[in-house]
């Protein structure tokens, strides 16, 4: 199958299998598509034997850090004293990322195999699946899903026949990009607004309700009924370029190329053959000017750097960039960038929750600066002051907002510099610039 | 307390040890350093927010926030190191490029954090001149407090002082980014008995006193420990003054008694002390009518009713009354069958701030009643009235007289009025003598747990006005039953050494967060 | 738009059943806030401060508390709105591939003028919203509850027809 494309000769179809065909959202038809073993099998299995199973996988998070997922897991109390949590991240937000949209709308089963069993894994009562407010339809094909799994027994108080009880209930967000924040999605569940928490404490140790959670990313868990059921050493097989990425990634295209979407690749995959190949390369007479391939949090990449980077944590670190949640962002030659990462910076200014004072007024000072230099208003020195801003807006604050806002200005200004340059010395017309932020 | 494990660490070059589990900021007052901070407070929870409190930890990349960070084992910790210095330098600027720099017509002018951190660390001009700032309009929170948002650092402490303390989450932040501000429900006001908290927890000028608009500048006042008389809890409270004028009172930190809270009932018992309507003389009643005389003539007179009597007493005092005066008028009274009574004003019911046990506004409305008892006084006002009739000596010290007629006085023939302002029955009196209020004088009181607390004079008493000790000491001496006393302290060590509920303490051992009785009996 | 009257409360027969429903879910009654707000936005299209005071009282919160989350998340109508909500992507994957156009589209087409107001007819109100996390369908338009990929301002005149 394939959505929206067919898949390319060149994907690694594990977790896209079945993206497109409508009849997998059942549980029907999930278990028709081998669906539900997985969780069998680690239900028969001692909790402690499923986390040292993906621990040796080299699954590693997809919803950004790239933290070992297994090892995450073993961070959860041996000894169980109190409740312990599961929360599912899908609250996608990171512009330029829609995978665990696409896992949810089309195979909603596997993203709840995959949290039952880490759920086991971890002895975890609850999970709760954050999804984003605005994603209305996979929250109903999630809420359908939950449903039809309860209803056939994999849920509920004798989860498969384990004797086990399993519960898991969404919960839809209202409305913030920070709430993708591991600590802020605690404070959301719990009905508080989507501030990070400060840490220590770790969820590991004091988590959603106070009590140990352990959070991963939609694609993440989704990756985890195949490990189980193809076994670690052949996740650990799929790797192109670092044996410490490894397994397939989702990359989700967006910007200027013949066709964007989702397209999977086995850890280490170039990143210009997936713009140039699987994506058809760029619109009919323009050529790659940049590209983000991470998430708009990530610095961006110029053509040569986009061209010989490798799609995976290390390869990015490489270029000077990250992996992220595998968002990329194609920009061509008819893109603004002053004008874009003004956006950019202007998504960030309306997301800050407001906590930290280099990220609440930072970011904010940021966009009219950038407007002003659209403007074109700009003095030379205004781009010494973004980059100190910018450097004060980095490794200071409770979570990454503001450093992810800081690395769009840092990394624009390095690599597109006469682009600035341009607007200030008038030889480009001052665009129209909406005032404000918000 | 003995088993605690100590952690040693070197803040700028001093080395501190500390218990396991303070945080950096914490330690470091322990090295004389203060590391500027905003958010945190020692009676809020931590927030980690305001970002103020980088500051360098060798072997760690980043900086870390001295709020929230843990003392580690052999840590060397730099508070004033170039990185650090430059990121609150920052943090500053963030905080101005909207903050209103309206310090001329702000209150908060001269103690504001604020001001006081851009003097100490800021930038010297603004790289942000060519923006509008922020502009939001004056709101008013109810009770006694305003809100300037246009001055607000979204330190968030009025929140959780209201959420976690106060335990009633009437304040939150609102929207987000750099256009949160404090907010509050329309149908919501901050009318809190201990709401007025927030004005004192916010570092700079955007929660302000309606009751201190515009009253005084910082630097015009003088600040003085004093103890709050509102009610038997005892808050230590400091009296503000500005040119012999209370224009404020503020809470004033004991872990013991108040942590760093008063309520606003206390926060606005201050009035009286500046009444106008004072006896600034003493007077002496001729033909039934009080006329001025001098100290000399009052005290002999003072003396002549007390020593040309015997048979019975009856001492009136006030449950606001130092130990001190208590103590002088039980004296004064020996040699006769005494009568020791108080009266105090008792409400239905405590209002106590819920997140700090122990601490209330208190039911009973006087804050000297454990010391009154424990030097024998009773609480049996209207028996103590009855016993006038007939009594050769009757002594009144600072009781308003209401339910005394002016009659009964008359008729005890000996009876010496000693207060601040004169009420109706008080001119029935052979004698009145003037003597300073609280805020006038040195003494100690007892709180309902026991705690003797010092308070200091922090205005000038009117005219010939005198502190009671000084006024009873002087009389015993002219009975020739004592000394001239020189200072409360003098007279609370007399009391140490004649009453036994508090030997052992001393103005030197009080200190100014007072001890109990029962530890000063431990320590003896 | 009609006229605030009597404030109709929200937590009574079935939705008070479904409420509960939630709260079950959570060891903490506060955690079925968010859900409890977005039934009152389900009921009344907007969350007013009657409704904070009614939430309030049923999860045992202070409507001052439930004001800041409100204001917190950007999906809870702090006003009425048009009967058809309408959010435009303009964040950056989208913004290049043409999504002011299509907001302006609908500013012109809805006769709404300016963002964030609602048109004269009380049908819609347009505003730009930050990334909607389907950027790979460039220009993704929430319409209340819907998400119409690949909007282009040519195909707006029929979309707001479908929404009149």
């Amino acid at each position: 199958m394939g959505y929206p494309h067919k898949p390319h000769e060149k994907e690694t179809v594990i977790l896209s299998e079945y993206f497109g065909d409508a009849e997998a959202r059942s549980y029907d038809g999930w278990v028709k598509r081998g669906g539900y073993k997985a969780l069998k099998a680690s239900l028969e299995m001692q909790p402690a034997e499923v986390v040292e199973i993906v621990k040796s996988s080299g699954l590693r998070g997809r919803g950004g850090a790239g933290f070992p997922t297994g090892v995450k897991w073993s961070f959860m109390p041996k000894e169980k004293s109190k409740p312990h949590y599961l929360c599912c991240n899908a609250d996608e937000a990171e512009p330029g990322t829609f995978k665990d949209r696409e896992i949810m709308r089309w195979t909603p089963h596997a993203l709840i195999e995959g949290c039952a069993i880490a759920q086991y894994a971890i002895q975890a009562e609850i999970t709760y699946i954050y999804i984003r407010g605005e994603f209305t339809e996979p929250l109903r094909i999630m809420q359908a899903a939950l449903d039809d799994a309860y209803g056939n027994g994999v849920l509920g108080d004798n989860a498969m026949g384990s004797g086990r009880r399993l519960d898991m209930y969404i919960h839809r967000g209202a409305g913030a990009y920070i709430c993708g924040e591991e600590t802020a999605l605690m404070n959301s569940i719990e009905g508080q607004r989507g501030n990070p928490r400060i840490r220590p404490p770790f969820p590991a140790a004091s988590g959603v309700f106070g009590m140990p959670t352990t959070i991963n990313n939609v694609e993440t868990l989704a990756a985890v009924p195949h490990i189980i059921n193809r076994g670690p050493e052949w996740y650990k097989s799929l790797s192109l370029n670092n044996e410490k990425s490894c397994g397939t990634k989702l990359f989700s295209v967006s910007g200027h190329v013949q066709r964007p979407g989702n397209y999977e690749v086995t850890m280490g995959f170039p990143l210009g053959e997936l713009i140039n190949d699987l994506c058809g390369g760029m619109r009919q007479g323009r050529t790659l000017k940049a590209c983000i391939p991470g998430g708009s949090s990530v610095p961006i990449l110029n053509r040569e750097e986009t061209e010989s980077c490798l799609l995976d944590y290390e390869g990015c670190v490489e270029m000077g960039t990250m992996l992220g949640s595998g968002g990329v962002i194609v920009f061509d030659d008819s893109a603004d960038m002053v004008y874009q990462t003004m956006r950019l910076a202007r998504f960030y200014a309306h997301e800050s929750c407001a906590q930290c004072t280099q990220c609440r007024e930072g970011t904010g000072w940021t966009v009219r600066i950038l407007e002003r230099i659209l403007a074109g208003q700009g003095e030379p020195k205004d781009l010494d002051l973004l980059l100190d801003l910018a450097d004060q807006m980095t490794g200071k604050t409770i979570c990454v907002l503001s450093d992810s806002c800081a690395a769009v200005v840092i990394s624009t200004i390095k690599r597109f510099r006469n682009e600035f340059e341009a607007y200030m010395a008038g030889t480009r017309e001052p665009g129209v610039v909406a005032a404000g932020v918000g | 307390m003995a088993d605690q494990a100590l952690v040693t660490l070197t803040i700028e070059g001093v080395e501190v040890s500390v218990p396991k589990g303070t945080t950096i900021l914490e330690a470091a007052k322990q090295a004389g350093v203060l590391i500027p901070h905003y958010c945190y407070h020692p009676g809020l929870p931590i927030a980690g927010v305001c970002r103020m409190c980088l500051i360098e930890v060798e072997g760690t990349p980043k900086l870390q926030i001295g709020c929230a960070t843990e003392v580690a084992q052999g840590q060397v910790v730099k508070v004033f190191g170039d990185e650090a210095l430059k990121a609150r330098e920052s943090v500053l600027e963030f905080l101005l490029i909207n903050h209103p720099l309206d310090c001329p017509i702000c209150d908060q002018a001269g103690e504001c954090e604020l001001q006081n951190y851009v003097f100490q660390e800021g930038r010297s001009n603004t790289r942000y001149a060519e923006y509008a700032k922020r502009f939001s309009p004056v709101e008013d929170f109810g009770a006694d407090v305003l809100y300037v948002p246009n001055r607000c650092i979204l330190c968030t402490r009025c929140v959780r002082f209201m959420e976690h303390v106060a335990e009633e989450p009437v304040l939150n932040v609102s929207e987000r980014g750099d256009r949160a501000f404090i907010g509050i429900h329309p149908d919501a006001t901050l009318d809190h008995e201990w709401a007025g908290n927030v004005v004192d927890l916010c570092p700079v000028g955007s929660l302000i006193s309606k009751d201190f608009l515009h009253k005084a500048r910082a630097w015009e006042l003088d600040r003085t420990p004093s103890v709050c008389t509102g009610c038997s809890q005892g808050c230590n409270i400091n009296l503000d003054t500005r040119s012999d004028v209370v224009v404020r009172i503020r809470p004033r930190p004991n872990p013991e008694v108040n942590r760093h809270f008063i309520c606003d009932t206390g926060r606005m018992h201050y009035r009286w002390m500046n009444r106008g309507d004072r006896i600034e003389a003493p007077l002496i009643s001729r033909g039934g009518e009080l006329q001025a005389t001098d100290w000399d003539h009052a005290l002999s007179e003072a003396a002549r009713l007390v020593s040309g009597s015997g048979g019975r007493a009856v001492v009136l005092i006030s449950p606001n009354a130092s130990n001190e005066a208590m103590f002088l008028a039980k004296r004064l009274v020996a040699q006769f069958t005494a009568t020791l009574a108080f009266r105090v004003e008792r409400v239905d019911g405590e209002i106590p701030l819920s997140g700090v046990p122990g601490l209330a506004l208190r039911a009973e409305r006087a804050a000297n009643v454990a010391g009154a008892t424990a030097l024998g006084y009773r609480d049996d006002f209207d028996a103590a009235v009855q016993a006038i009739e007939g009594a050769s000596l009757v002594i009144v010290v600072a009781d308003d007289l209401e339910g005394v007629s002016r009659e009964a006085l008359q008729k005890a023939v000996n009876a010496v009025y000693i207060g601040t302002i004169l009420p109706d029955a008080a001119r029935g009196a052979a004698l009145v003598l003037p003597v300073a209020n609280t805020a006038e004088e040195d003494g100690t009181l007892v709180n309902r747990d026991g705690r003797v607390q010092r308070y200091l004079q922090a205005k000038s008493a009117p005219g010939m006005a005198r502190p009671v000790w000084w006024v009873l000491g002087e009389v015993l001496k002219e009975l020739g039953r004592g000394e001239s006393l020189f200072s409360a302290d003098e007279a609370f060590a007399l009391m140490a050494e004649a009453e036994g509920s508090f030997r052992g303490l001393s103005y030197a051992n009080l200190g100014m967060h007072g001890r109990t009785m029962s530890e000063a009996r431990v320590s003896v | 738009m009609e006229q605030t009257t009597e404030y109709a409360p929200v937590f009574t027969g079935d939705n008070r059943k479904r409420l509960d429903e939630v709260l079950a879910r959570y060891p903490a009654k506060r955690a079925g806030l968010l859900a409890a707000l977005w039934m009152v936005q389900e009921q009344h299209g907007w969350v007013s401060d009657e409704a904070m005071a009614e939430t309030a009282d049923v999860l045992g919160l202070t409507p001052s508390y439930i004001k800041g989350v409100v204001t917190f998340y950007t999906m809870y109508h702090q006003h009425p709105v048009g009967k058809t909500f309408v959010q435009v992507c303009t964040t950056t994957p989208c913004n290049i591939c043409g999504a002011e156009e299509v907001v302006e589209a609908f500013l012109e087409h809805t006769g709404c003028g300016d963002l964030g107001a609602t048109s004269p007819d009380g049908k819609f109100t347009v505003i730009e919203v930050e990334c909607l996390g389907a950027c790979g369908f460039a220009t993704p338009v929430m319409m209340n509850e819907d998400v119409i990929e690949n909007v282009t301002p040519e195909k707006v005149p029929d979309l707001v027809k479908q929404y009149s």
